[in-house]
């Protein structure tokens, strides 16, 4: 490695990124027989200027020089620490964790709040909602019975773990097993952000149209659950279920997939089995 | 929004190595950035622009290294590359869901004065 700037020489740099030409500074004793010449009208530090073939010096603006510095750190690192952290409070705590995450409008509240309610005692549910403002969506999924807090998020468009450390302070999580976390209604963004969840959930509206898959893939790439939402409105949106599973197969082929109804109760009892077989078998092999 | 708070925060790590080593100034930032993560470079770049001013990094070229998706197919035991964000295995010509790498969002390295 090279002594001055820290970067592998050429063949022991395994990425390649610090590829690139030194300048360094050499106080070798040189033969100054007037083969250089200084034309410089400014003080320098330096005992000499010389040009080496192979090294171009840029003198012109200091007395240091460039130097390159490996970082290598994520840049959302600190989130994701801070995501493990909340990933082992949860699971010390008996809790199946979800985070629910779609585009605006695609049902995530209605879905969330059928989801408690038909839980009930089988599996006791708290939420946390994340919305940029108003608690609209607190009071609508308090219908469902389950305690919930809300987020506002300002003009933040995701959770971040951070926030969901915060929130779930304000919930009494003694005795609950499920904790679902209500994301900010943003097919982008959120796809980043890892809260500590086990499960990523996320939505796709028969209304939506089948391609979003294809839209959006970072997010339903990320996707272990899938649920097809409003299904009741499938006839009159002409909704394509041969096109919509292809999508999901290209996209997410080993998700999960549920087509559901949160008004009509359409595929509701098979997710909430789900639920519960997962938080079962977790607690089995003590991941929960 | 979604890249100006992520350049933000590569900013502000940048703007820390820098400082701990010395550094008056900031003369590229590189960042490794995959073709999964979710972020656009052209949005990156814009965000660079708009944070970097009265900072030791102004001025500076935000060089964007990207990281292909690669993906592995458990049927045929083999890693493959794509810059299709759908990836069919060339072997099987079957989807894969295990990503092995093109999520990255890193600080690689800087070159600081």
């Amino acid at each position: 490695m090279c002594k001055d700037c820290g970067c592998g020489l050429p063949g022991e740099n395994p990425t390649g990124v610090s590829a690139h030409h030194h300048e360094h500074e050499h106080d070798h004793p040189h033969a100054h027989e007037g083969e250089h010449t200084h034309d410089h009208d400014h003080a320098h530090a330096h005992s000499h200027t010389h040009e080496h073939e192979d090294h171009a010096h840029a003198h012109d603006s200091g007395l240091e020089e460039r130097r390159i510095v490996e970082v290598r750190q994520a840049i959302l690192g600190k989130n994701d620490r801070l995501a493990e952290r909340n990933r082992g409070f949860f699971r010390a705590r008996g809790l199946l964790t979800l985070n629910v995450l779609s585009s605006p409008g695609s049902g995530k509240t209605a879905f969330l709040r059928e989801t408690a309610r038909g839980l009930g005692t089988q599996l006791k549910a708290g939420i946390i909602v994340g919305d940029l403002a108003t608690d609209n969506d607190a009071q609508r999924l308090r219908e469902s019975g389950a305690p919930v807090v809300q987020i506002t998020t300002g003009t933040v468009c995701h959770l971040e773990a951070e926030m969901v450390a915060r929130a779930v302070k304000q919930l009494d999580i003694n005795g609950l097993e499920l904790l679902i976390i209500e994301n900010v209604g943003n097919l982008v963004c959120p796809a980043s952000y890892d809260l500590g969840e086990d499960l990523r959930v996320v939505l796709l509206s028969v209304t939506e149209g089948e391609d979003k898959p294809l839209k959006y893939p970072p997010m339903f790439q990320s996707a272990d659950v899938i649920i097809i939402s409003k299904i009741d409105l499938a006839q009159v949106c002409d909704y394509d279920r041969e096109a919509a599973g292809r999508n999901l197969q290209k996209v997410a082929p080993k998700a999960k997939v549920f087509e559901i109804s949160a008004k009509t109760g359409q595929g509701m009892e098979a997710w909430q089995k789900f639920l519960v077989q997962q938080h079962k078998e977790r607690r089995e092999s003590s991941l929960v | 929004m979604h890249e100006l708070s992520i350049m933000q925060s590569a900013l502000s790590m940048a703007l820390d190595q820098a400082r701990q080593n010395g550094a008056s100034r900031v003369y590229v930032i590189r960042l490794r950035i995959g073709a999964l993560s979710g972020v656009v470079p052209d949005a990156l770049q814009f965000a660079f622009e708009a944070l970097t001013p009265g900072t030791a990094a102004e001025g500076a070229e935000l060089a964007i290294e990207h990281v292909p998706a690669r993906f592995w197919c458990a049927s045929c035991a083999q890693e493959f590359q794509s810059d299709d964000l759908f990836a069919d295995c060339p072997g099987c010509h079957r989807p894969s869901g295990d990503l092995r790498a093109g999520r990255e969002m890193e600080v690689a390295s800087l070159e600081i004065e």
